[in-house]
């Protein structure tokens, strides 16, 4: 009955505690496209990639392959039917060789024993028709580069494959030249009548291979869209969508003179494959946001800047001073303070109390054998508990035992105590409450207005354009430009993310 | 006061310290003279005080690896520094004076941690597999040493570390209690303690909090090696010789053991010194408790191993869980 469709899946849903990843979702792709899925963190996309092949059991819905119910019950059923996905993260081993890892669990084999010879034959067959690649299948993986194994992947998933192939962020950590040719071998097994489904969040390299688009928002379907008749802009609104009405009740920041000899400056500041070339300056008590859709780079550029990675070109200049090879601890000395992204695994220390997780930035800052008393220790705490208000019966309480948001103050209060100049904050208001994000919010400007620079890092526009003085928009990470002022609204900062500064 | 009592009945150290003074109830009751002390010639005798002597290698060892487990580390190598240090003092013993002997052996168990050091932080060996290296080469090292005798010592001055008595007690207490204190003193005097439990319990959030993981790890190899030096000295010096094939076999077991008895998880993060020393204190107590029971000796390892699995099963809340539960289970199933 959906001759039309390879697979075909209606009014999904599933739900998890507290959440609904997906509602009512339906989605459906043709023989011979390249269909992308696309929406923000949290959106439902790869919810609804691991339903379709088993590795989630839907609550609801139905799922077609050709004119056939299905209900796959494991990735290994999924793929025995003819689904098969190749994650984000290469799932081989990199121990064995390539042709090795294409029929693992699977050998041909011969009077019980494998057929070595017969593999490798059938692996150079497979490698060099379906993918146009000529490699040695006897090396073992680890000796090819990330794009290679990536191919492998892709070969072992169509060799199983009966139609339908699944690629999870395939391109994140490729480069240029791997993605065309990943691309060109996508367009190939197109040609052939395979259906491609397509995760990433590169906007260019999605408007450049997919025929179709679905867009998913918080576990919504928002809709199927012919890539040809779709906008950036249009795309970019249907993926972050408009949350307004919390925003009313912040205050505004009060936009200030940026001063001309700012706190920190970088010329040409760059890591290649994670960040290209970046020219920023902060002012002192200047807010600058970074904008830009997940994967645009912006995370990269606030580890580079505090040390986490290397830098291996161009300049980075802290008060009038250039520093050569920056370092946290370096850092910290300098006068900035980092509260990372991921809450749990780069900011909490989960076992340690809430004074000490406060006090560890400092600590740091002032040597390990410059220990503070146990005295003044509490005083300091004490003080950010009460500033902060963050909600806990005692200081000598675990991290581990707060709500995410008060976790993330916890983390704020470690950075205030080391008196930072410059606070560079990377989605500070993610996964936390809403009164939190508001106190939060309103804690960066009073901040900024006492003379502090702050780098501000938010998925959320609406936020940045409350709080910051100046945004710059970074894409597929690249920095393409930068609004301030009056220009800067939430629909100029998605218009720029999604069409470039103009000049390109 | 009931609060005080439930608090001290969380607190790590509780059950490790029910097991030792178990196990001296039972010696108490077997035998006789047990907690009996006499004076001879002004120094105090009897078996409290034996095992008190006898620990302290054992003791000076489990509290270097009490820190190098509470940064989810290991090092098995320990008891190889030992025969190494004790053949390097026993060799330097004949050509140089006493005090520089004790220092240079104690210099090379330093260079024996900054080498697990080296290895396990800046080239990211794992830590079992960096310090097996010493643990293996070791003892070839120390055979070396001694040309593959077994070298005695013949000196009064050295034999007092591990032989000599103060005020009464065998010397070797004082250097333990020492080493416990200094350790104690950097754990709370000074920011080593907080770091180690940080970067135990979480490095990725360490290192962005600026603590320098590389540096702290090195460090703390360095203190093992050094405290295996100390435990290389008193051995040597108590047996007045050094046997590179049989000193500190084994002990890295034992101190392991008395730091997981202690309370201190293998995973990292926090740790008690104070439980590492019942720990420690228990294993001796045992042994001296088999030896004394007159077990055969065929069966004490069997005897030690049953021991050691109650008390660590104790120590499991998820095994006192399900003693808790087993009896609601059967009423339930009955009704």
């Amino acid at each position: 009955m959906y001759a039309e469709y390879l697979l075909k899946a209606e009014k999904l849903s599933k739900t998890f505690p507290g959440v609904k990843a997906l509602s009512n979702v339906d989605f459906g792709l043709r023989k011979g496209e390249i269909h992308s899925l696309m929406g923000e963190n949290g959106a439902g996309k790869s919810t609804l990639i691991k339903v379709l092949t088993g590795i989630y059991e839907k609550d609801h819905g139905q799922i077609f392959l050709g004119d056939q119910l299905i209900n796959p019950g494991s990735a290994e059923e999924a793929q025995r039917l003819g689904i098969s996905t190749v994650y984000q993260e290469v799932n081989l081993c990199e121990n064995l060789s390539v042709a090795e890892n294409i029929f693992i669990g699977r050998e041909p084999q011969r009077k019980g024993k494998i057929d070595w010879k017969e593999m490798y034959r059938k692996a150079d067959l497979l490698l060099k028709e379906k993918l146009n690649i000529e490699i040695d299948v006897k090396q073992t993986l680890s000796s090819y580069s990330t794009a290679i194994q990536q191919m492998v992947a892709i070969a072992r998933a169509v060799d199983i494959s009966c139609g339908v192939l699944i690629l999870d962020e395939p391109t994140s950590s490729l480069d240029q030249n791997e993605v065309k040719k990943l691309f060109e071998i996508m367009r190939h097994l197109k040609s052939k009548g395979m259906g491609i489904v397509f995760v990433s969040h590169f906007l260019d390299q999605v408007f450049e291979i997919s025929d179709r688009i679905t867009v998913l928002r918080n576990g919504h379907l928002i809709g199927e869209y012919q890539t040809s008749q779709l906008t950036r802009t249009e795309l970019v609104s249907k993926m972050i969508g408009k949350q307004w009405g919390e925003s009313a009740q912040a205050q505004k920041k009060q936009r200030i003179k940026i001063e001309k000899t700012g706190f920190l400056r970088t010329n040409r500041l760059e890591k290649k494959g994670s960040i290209n070339p970046i020219n920023l300056s902060i002012g002192k008590g200047e807010v600058l946001g970074l904008a830009g859709l997940l994967g645009s780079g912006r995370t990269e550029v606030a580890k580079l800047l505090f040390g986490i990675d290397a830098s291996d070109d161009g300049v980075l200049v802290i008060n009038q001073e250039q520093i050569k090879s920056m370092n946290p601890k370096l850092s910290i000395e300098k006068g900035l303070g980092f509260c990372p992204e991921d809450r749990k695994v780069e900011g909490i220390v989960g076992e340690l109390t809430i004074r000490e997780n406060i006090m560890l930035a400092l600590q740091t800052k002032k040597g390990i054998f410059n220990f503070i008393p146990m005295k003044e220790q509490k005083v300091i705490a004490q003080k950010y508990i009460d500033l902060l208000s963050i909600k806990t019966p005692s200081m000598e309480q675990r991290i581990e035992n707060l709500s995410g948001g008060n976790q993330q103050k916890v983390i704020l209060a470690r950075w205030l105590a080391t008196k930072p100049q410059l606070l560079i904050l990377d989605e500070p208001t993610r996964g936390i409450d809403v009164g939190s994000k508001l106190e939060i919010r309103n804690l960066i400007l009073d901040l900024a207005a006492e003379g502090m620079s702050i780098l501000f890092i938010s998925a959320e526009l609406e936020e940045m354009v409350a709080c910051c003085d100046r945004v710059l928009v970074l894409r597929d990470r690249y920095q393409i430009g930068q609004l301030e002022g009056e220009q800067m609204s939430v629909s100029t900062i998605m218009e720029m993310i999604a069409e470039g500064a103009g000049e390109s | 006061m009931r609060q005080a009592i439930t608090n001290f009945m969380q607190a790590k150290i509780f059950w490790p310290l029910v097991a030792l003074v178990l196990l001296l109830l039972i010696n108490f009751i077997i035998i006789p003279g047990f907690f009996h002390i006499t004076v001879k010639n002004g120094h105090l005798f009897g078996s409290l005080i034996d095992i008190l002597n006898r620990v302290i290698p054992l003791l000076v060892i489990a509290i270097g690896m009490t820190l190098v487990i509470a940064m989810e580390g290991i090092d098995i190598s320990v008891g190889s520094v030992l025969a190494i240090t004790a053949a390097a003092a026993a060799a330097l013993i004949d050509t140089t004076s006493v005090p520089i002997a004790i220092v240079l052996a104690l210099v090379i168990g330093l260079i024996c941690g900054l080498w697990n050091g080296i290895l396990v932080a800046y080239f990211e060996i794992q830590p079992m597999i960096a310090t097996l290296i010493l643990m293996t080469v070791g003892r070839g090292i120390a055979q070396l040493i001694t040309g593959g005798q077994i070298l005695t010592i013949n000196n009064e001055a050295y034999g007092y570390v591990g032989k000599g008595f103060l005020l009464g007690l065998p010397f070797a207490i004082y250097i333990g209690a020492a080493v416990f204190v200094i350790t104690l003193l950097l754990k709370k005097k000074t920011a080593l303690g907080l770091f180690l439990e940080s970067i135990g319990s979480n490095m990725a959030s360490s290192k962005f909090a600026g603590v320098q993981p590389k540096k702290i790890i090195l460090i703390v190899y360095m203190i093992s090696g050094i405290c295996a030096a100390i435990a290389g000295i008193l051995v040597s010096s108590n047996v007045s010789s050094a046997d590179a094939n049989n000193a500190g076999l084994w002990i890295e077991l034992d101190a392991i053991l008395a730091v997981v008895i202690g309370g201190t998880s293998m995973r990292g993060g926090r740790f008690y010194l104070g439980g590492t020393v019942i720990g420690a204190l228990f294993i001796q107590t045992l042994s001296t408790t088999i030896y004394s029971m007159g077990i055969k000796p065929e069966i004490t390892m069997v005897i030690k191993a049953i021991v050691v699995i109650s008390v660590c099963l104790m120590q499991s809340e998820e095994f006192r869980k399900l003693v808790k539960q087993t009896p609601l289970k059967k009423k339930v199933s009955e009704a």
